[in-house]
This record gives C-alpha cells, sequence and structure tokens, in this order.
C-alpha cells in the first residue's frame, strides 16, 4: 500500500525526506507521472506541489533572486519579480509544453529530473545560477548548477536532501540575455537543443559571456571555449566566426528521434555566431 | 488513502492507491468516461480536467494530489453562458469530428473564456496548444471559439 504524505511546511518535509529516503519525491509529476503507471507503485509519495514556502520568486536582500523548488511555470510566467533578469527563464518556460504542463510542472522537478533535454537547465548555466538543497540534520547548502548536475539524469542531491530553491546572483549594469530553443513546433516540443546566453559589453569588447547549451551532450553544459572565444573581442563577424569554430570543437551532439548530429551542430553554431551579433545591437 | 476531493461541485469520497492515474479514477472508478485518454504522456490534452481552476492533464496527475482539491471534468462544465457557447459554437462549425479531443478543448476553452473573455484568436490559439486534434485542422475549432468569445461578450453570433 502506498503512503501518501503531503507537507504543509519545509521541516515537515525535510523531517519526511530523512525518515523516508525511499519515498518517490512528486511535485508537478510531469516527468514522474509519464511512465508512473507502468512500474511498481513505490512505497510512498511525498507530494511537494504546492508546498506553499517553495513556492514562488522573491528578491533576497543582497538584490539575488531566489526562486522556490516548487514553482511552476506559470507562476514564473505571471511573476512580476526580476522580470528584466528573469526574461531568458520565461522564454525557456512558455515553451514548455503548454499551459497544462505549465501549470503543473516545477523548477525543482526539472532539476532533479536532470534530463539533457531539461529547457530550464541552460537557463540556470548562462545566469549563474547556484541550487539551494536542504536536508534536516545538515541545513541548507548551495552550488553551483554546474556541480550540481554530475552526470546524464545525475545530481548532487543526497537521500536525505531536497531541492529547495534556485537563487540568481544580481546581474551586472548591461548584461544582454538570449535564449533560443529549438523544437518541432511552438508548444509540446521536446528540444532539438537549446541556447542560454548571457555577456555584456565593456569598453566595446565582450565581457564575462556565460552560455549553457541544452540537448548537445549528455548534460546541459557550459560553452567553455566558446566563452574564451568572444571574451574580451569586439562583438563582430570575426569573433562570431571563432566562437562558431570554438563550440563546433566543443561539442560532440549525437544523432536521436529528435535530431541529427549535423543539424544541431550546425544550428547550435549559428545561434552562437547570432548572440555575438546580438551584442553589436543597440540595448 | 480515503481520498475526498470535490468532483463537479459534490464531495466525494473513495478508497483509491495514491499511485493511480486521475484519468484512471475518472474513468474507471467514478465512470466518468467523458474524460479521455489519448497519448497517456501530457502531450495531447485529450484528458485536460481542472484541477482548483487550473487546466491539468488528468493522465500526469496522482490520485493523491487531489485530496482535498476541486477538480471540474467535462461532465462539471455546467449549463452557464460560456459553458452552452463553447458547446453549441463547437458544433455548429464542426469543430469536432472523430471527438477524443473534444472534451480536453472544452475543457480548456471554458477555462480561458471564463478567465479571459476578450481573449484574440491568437491568444485562443495559445491556450489551446496543448490539445492536440488529428482531425479538423484546427481553424474549426478556433472559429467556433472565437464566435463562443463573442457570444460570452453580448456581441452574438455573426
Amino acid at each position: 500500500m502506498t503512503a501518501y504524505l503531503r507537507p504543509n511546511t519545509l521541516e515537515e518535509a525535510l523531517a519526511v525526506r530523512e525518515a523516508h529516503p525511499e519515498y518517490t519525491i512528486l511535485a508537478g509529476g510531469t516527468d514522474l507521472l509519464v511512465s508512473g503507471h507502468r512500474v511498481p507503485p513505490p512505497p510512498g509519495i511525498v507530494d511537494l506541489f504546492d508546498l506553499r514556502p517553495l513556492r514562488g520568486i522573491a528578491r533576497d536582500g543582497d538584490g539575488s533572486l531566489r526562486l522556490g523548488a516548487a514553482t511552476t511555470y506559470l507562476d514564473v510566467l505571471s511573476s512580476d519579480t526580476g522580470r528584466e533578469e528573469l526574461s531568458i527563464l520565461r522564454a525557456a518556460a512558455r515553451e514548455i509544453g503548454a499551459l497544462q504542463i505549465q501549470a503543473r510542472g516545477t523548477l525543482g522537478g526539472n532539476l532533479v529530473t536532470s534530463s539533457p533535454v531539461g529547457d530550464t537547465l541552460p537557463v540556470w548555466l548562462a545566469l549563474g545560477a547556484e541550487v539551494e538543497l536542504s536536508s534536516a540534520g545538515r541545513g541548507a547548502r548551495r552550488v553551483a548548477y554546474d556541480a550540481f548536475c554530475t552526470g546524464y539524469r545525475q545530481t548532487d542531491m543526497a537521500p536525505d536532501e531536497l531541492v529547495t530553491a534556485v537563487t540568481i546572483p544580481p546581474p551586472a549594469p548591461g548584461t544582454r540575455r538570449f535564449w533560443r530553443k529549438v523544437g518541432t513546433r511552438r508548444a509540446q516540443s521536446i528540444s532539438k537543443l537549446m541556447i542560454a546566453a548571457t555577456a555584456r559589453l565593456e569598453n566595446g569588447l565582450i565581457a564575462e559571456p556565460r552560455i549553457g547549451l541544452g540537448a548537445l551532450a549528455d548534460r546541459p553544459i557550459r560553452g567553455v571555449a566558446v566563452e574564451r572565444a568572444m571574451a574580451g573581442r569586439p562583438p563582430d563577424e570575426d569573433t562570431a566566426a571563432r566562437a562558431a569554430r570554438a563550440l563546433a570543437a566543443e561539442i560532440t551532439p549525437i544523432d536521436d528521434v529528435r535530431s541529427s548530429a549535423d543539424y544541431r551542430l550546425t544550428v547550435a553554431t549559428n545561434l552562437v555566431a547570432r548572440f555575438v551579433r546580438l551584442l553589436a545591437e543597440p540595448a | 488513502m480515503n481520498l475526498r476531493f470535490s468532483l463537479n461541485g459534490e464531495q466525494t469520497a473513495l478508497d483509491v492507491s495514491p499511485w493511480r492515474r486521475l484519468l484512471d479514477v475518472l474513468r474507471e472508478d467514478l465512470a466518468l468516461t467523458g474524460t479521455k485518454e489519448g497519448c497517456g504522456e501530457g502531450e495531447c490534452g485529450a484528458c485536460t480536467v481542472l484541477v482548483d481552476g487550473e487546466a491539468v492533464c488528468s493522465c500526469l496527475v496522482a490520485a493523491g494530489q487531489v485530496e482535498g482539491r476541486e477538480v471540474r471534468t467535462v461532465e462539471g462544465l455546467g449549463d452557464g453562458a460560456v459553458a452552452r457557447a463553447v458547446r453549441e459554437e463547437l458544433v455548429s462549425f464542426g469543430g469536432t469530428q472523430c471527438g477524443i479531443c473534444t472534451p480536453g478543448i472544452a475543457v480548456c476553452a471554458v477555462r480561458a473564456l471564463e478567465r479571459e473573455p476578450d481573449a484574440s484568436r491568437d491568444r485562443l490559439r495559445e491556450l489551446l496548444a496543448g490539445n492536440i486534434c488529428r482531425c479538423t485542422g484546427y481553424q474549426l475549432i478556433v472559429d467556433a471559439l472565437e464566435c463562443a468569445a463573442a457570444r460570452g461578450r453580448g456581441e452574438g453570433a455573426e
């Protein structure tokens, strides 16, 4: 018999997590329920959907943004907090499934499922986000997204931990942001690839580029070589070509049911070049 | 578990595994077969119901998750002006053919027009983007909903 628990506070949720690490943590169900009814029922469910203390977006005292793990995509789309900084998160949220999925799917769910095609994940890389993990015994800790995702569908979350929030440091003034998901159609499509990027210009030269790439490796990755190829250079055609070449040398996309390696590589390099050109345009 | 929730305005209680899909509990235990299973993976929207007023795929909701919540299915859309307009215009425009997607379309359309009576054609398409139809090519559905919206605003049918 499957137990069903719906904690109302974070403390309650963490206590249950510690006592029953074997229970399934369920939020919106948009990933787990796809195959859930075809496998034996779990011994218990801990339902975190609508766990109020983990739902919503707020600005902390130091200017960083804090997004609760139980925040849905629809919450992201209807929140006014950090509208400019979160423009690329909103763009990603708008393209996840459609209304029915956006109303249920959560930021924490996307993080913990940790699919290489998770649509919000490249955004966290581009925004320099940290993932907050909490446990009853050890309190809260924060890890950079790059360190949180440790491999194909693997995360750094311990059996007694829950993902409780994502935090985003205050952006440098003049930061430009770019998001592009490529899929077969606007709604209800699983990405062929995604690029999320931020950078700014300092004395006409590209500063602090951060490139997040989705569906181009076994996990969401930073385009480290692309960033190196852009940093300190003017946003011109030469830099666009260098960035595109750097990306081509950096990634080895795969052929699968959704796209081909060739297509992914061509489109991804084009999009990196497009981001460089965007930086040359007036803000 | 002993699951208690409001179903189409009536308090309902039944003994179910909390892991079962809401879709199956509605169809098999409660005989509300208006809600259809299309893909069973949250891609098609045929099984859409409203939980606390929000459109969700009932194939992706675990039964336990509706404990204490309000569920509204196509059977519970009622006879209000919006529901009537949606139903009548879907029929009169031919916005339904095989019918598998129609209950989900109707649920989403009623939610859309109750919340956004001034929704434009583009907005209606966006709000219905999670409902796949393999028969109509969508135009007749959107035509019907545009007309239902106009009726709701007192503009009457053309």
